[in-house]
């Protein structure tokens, strides 16, 4: 009797030991179609194709030909392909007296984000490696305003600074609304750069100090090397912001200054004529077309400046 | 260190405070020329805040820094003549070793005769010849911290500032590389000045040590005095591992009533003034002073304990008893294999204890 219970208990004894080996080995298989995969896998098709349904419907409009379009059908691809509208809309199309289409109002544009960008920037660095490392008089006072700056409505701003340039006689003029995108763009660059800065170790900086770098040596050879990637990330917010803007462009500059959105506005407001769909549509790619470019170009280096700089307080 | 030692960095009433907290309270030293001072305290004490006042990175809220007899309490980093290693190496991570080693020098504006001569030579002693090429990403933690250690060498100062340089790195290492800071201070005959919160690296590198708690310097002696006759409770119970025993009782006519048991402290060398105190009082007895065994009978106190808990370290054991109602514990030699629940004779000699006032936990 109690031999059989003895060989019972190793006869189990032996098989979870052999269990053991046999059971669950390696990663665990997962089914390709599970509720999660449907999920994950459903919900970015909606929302890629929530995105792009438009761009689609865009450029595909902006290659036929007007009789083309008035069949309706805006989802079918092109008959016949025309690139004559993304001529008209670059050169041809007319704002009011103007003829000179969008290529103007692109120049325009160049010329105002290009020293937006790069002022706004430099400045901005400069206050954030300031407020970062160098705990100054008052720097903490500076800060507060400069982040409630970055709550200010733009509205609010809007006549005064209409009256500040005027006064300086810069109303008007592409160096007055320079002027404005610098400053509107300081609280919260200033802000990211201050944290960026202060991410970095503060023993470094010590370090260089110790090695009798002042200022500006600290920020150019110590600082400057190691925030490439919080530069980027500044460029694209700066860039792709100034571009797009449309208030202030309208706000401050001449029509002849307009710059592209302003301009692209304009051509596909204008009450003359017929509506030209496929010159709107393809004015309209050509003004994305410089953000669109930026964010491919640079999105691996963005994503990684604001994981490294943005997220930490 | 004689009375007549060149000074060679003053602290003279220095307190700083950050805000409405006071790190640093009206604190002085004098450190010697040639001299090692370890600064030696639990975290938070405010080591490293008084290191970066003497290097010049922190303003001091009141008080004088002098450095070689010149005060440079409103000088930059840069003018103290101090070289500093950090605890995270702080090496440029943009620049090779070499452009790390330089970079003070090409700031100083030298000559780039005199730089290369200097970078060799700091090279050399360090042993990082081969790396000067390299980037900080590319070195091991010990070659970061010997880089680091070159950055102030080059820098040719008569004082150097060492932030727990060890403190990042592995035991092995750490050992290795205290060595090396040993045989570099015997080499260069600099004042060093050392922050750590490791007693062996305090112990085994220090001229002299300063116990610091709560931005105050609670006792500044060598390593010897220090260790033998602490001049409070809290620098008796930090320094030495494990820490010292403590045997709360009260003081009466030479002897101590420890739970019970009268231990006679005749022999104890009382602090002058203090030969007739008495009162509550702790008695101090390190675990290694406390004799098993052989001799035990010869010392001037023994007594009868069982063994509770016994912690074998290797080459010796730390074994757990009581006396008189406290927690007393001892370190033997690991050949005896002591057991728990074993009944032993142990016995030490007052005269190598320590007695605190048990109220203000002063030396008496
Ligand atoms: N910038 C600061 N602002 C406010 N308080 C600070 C600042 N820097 C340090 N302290 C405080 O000063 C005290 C001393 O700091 P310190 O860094 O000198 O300590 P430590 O002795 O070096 O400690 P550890 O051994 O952990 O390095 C700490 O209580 C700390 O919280
Ligand atoms: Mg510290």
């Amino acid at each position: 009797m109690t031999d059989t219970a003895l060989d019972i208990r190793a006869s189990a004894g032996s098989q979870a030991r052999a269990e053991a080996l046999t059971g669950p080995n390696g990663p665990k298989p997962r089914p390709i179609i599970s509720p999660r995969n449907i999920m994950i896998y459903g919900t970015l098709f909606v929302v890629s194709v929530y995105y792009l349904l438009p761009l689609y419907v865009m450029i595909m409009t902006s290659v036929k030909g007007m009789p083309e379009i008035r069949m309706g059908n805006i989802f079918s691809p092109p008959l016949e392909i025309t690139f004559q509208p993304w001529v008209k809309a670059w050169a041809e199309a007319c704002t009011g007296l103007n003829c000179e289409g969008l290529s103007r109002g692109f120049w325009n544009s160049v010329r105002i984000t290009i020293p937006s960008v790069i002022v706004s920037i430099a400045i901005a660095s400069v206050n954030g490696y300031a407020l970062a490392n160098w705990r100054f008089k008052g720097a903490n006072i500076f800060f507060t305003i400069l982040i409630f700056g970055a709550f200010v409505p733009y509205q609010v701003m809007l006549y005064p600074i209409v009256i500040l340039l005027r006064e300086a006689g810069l109303y008007g003029s592409l160096t007055g609304l320079v002027i404005v995108h610098t400053i509107f763009g300081m609280p919260i660059l200033t802000l990211l750069f201050r944290n960026y800065f202060s991410s970095l170790p503060e023993e470094l900086f010590k370090a260089a100090r110790v090695d009798g770098a002042g200022f500006w040596g600290i920020y150019f050879k110590i600082m400057l090397p190691m925030s490439l990637p919080i530069f980027v990330v500044a460029m694209i917010l700066q860039i792709t912001g100034i571009w797009n803007d449309f208030l202030f462009g309208v706000v401050y500059t001449r029509p002849e200054n307009y710059p592209m959105t302003v301009q692209l506005n304009n051509i596909v407001n204008s009450v003359q004529g017929v509506k030209e769909y496929n010159v709107n549509m393809a004015a309209t790619v050509l003004t994305g077309l410089v953000p669109l470019i930026v964010y491919f170009v640079s999105g691996k280096l963005f994503v990684r400046g604001i994981a490294a700089g943005a997220v930490k307080g | 260190m004689t009375d007549h030692a060149i000074t060679s960095v003053k602290v003279n009433d220095v307190s700083l405070n950050f805000g409405s907290v006071e790190v640093l309270k009206q604190l002085n030293i004098d450190v010697h020329q040639g001299e090692f001072l370890v600064l030696l305290g639990p975290s938070g004490c405010g080591k490293s805040t008084l290191l970066n006042c003497i290097a010049g990175l922190l303003d001091v809220s009141s008080g004088q820094i002098f450095i070689n007899n010149k005060n440079v309490t409103w000088d930059e980093p840069k003018d103290r003549g101090i070289g500093m290693v950090f605890q995270s190496y702080a090496l440029y991570p943009q620049m090779s070793v070499e452009g790390n080693l330089s970079f003070g020098l090409k700031n100083a504006r030298l000559p780039k005769e005199e730089i290369q001569k200097r970078v060799a030579r700091a090279a050399e002693i360090l042993q990082i010849e081969p790396l000067l090429a390299r980037k900080p990403m590319a070195l091991s933690g010990g070659q970061r911290q010997r880089v680091a250690i070159g950055r102030a060498l080059v820098r040719d100062v008569d004082v150097f500032l060492f932030d727990e340089p060890l403190s990042n790195l592995d035991a092995k290492l750490r050992s290795d590389l205290r060595v090396e800071i040993k045989r570099l201070h015997q080499r260069l005959k600099n004042t060093m000045i050392y922050v750590t919160h490791d007693q062996i690296e305090a112990m085994t590198l220090a001229d002299r040590i300063a116990i610091m708690k709560e931005g105050i310097i609670q006792q500044l002696d060598t390593p010897h005095a220090i260790y033998n006759k602490p001049v409070n409770l809290f620098v008796a119970g930090f320094i030495g591992s494990p820490s010292m025993n403590f045997l709360e009782g009260e003081l009466t006519n030479g002897a101590v009533d420890v739970g019970g048991t009268s231990v006679s402290v005749g022999r104890y060398g009382f602090e002058p003034g203090n030969e007739n105190w008495s009162g509550r009082a702790v008695l101090g007895v390190r675990p290694e002073h406390v004799i098993v065994l052989n001799g035990v009978d010869t010392q001037p106190f023994s007594f009868d304990a069982t063994i509770e808990i016994v912690e074998p370290m290797g080459a010796d054991t730390i074994a757990w008893t009581t006396l008189g109602g406290h927690s007393f514990t001892f370190r033997a030699d690991s050949e005896l294999n002591l057991e728990e629940g074993q009944k032993i004779r142990l016995g030490f000699d007052p005269a190598r204890a320590s007695l605190f006032d048990a109220v203000s936990g002063e030396r008496i």
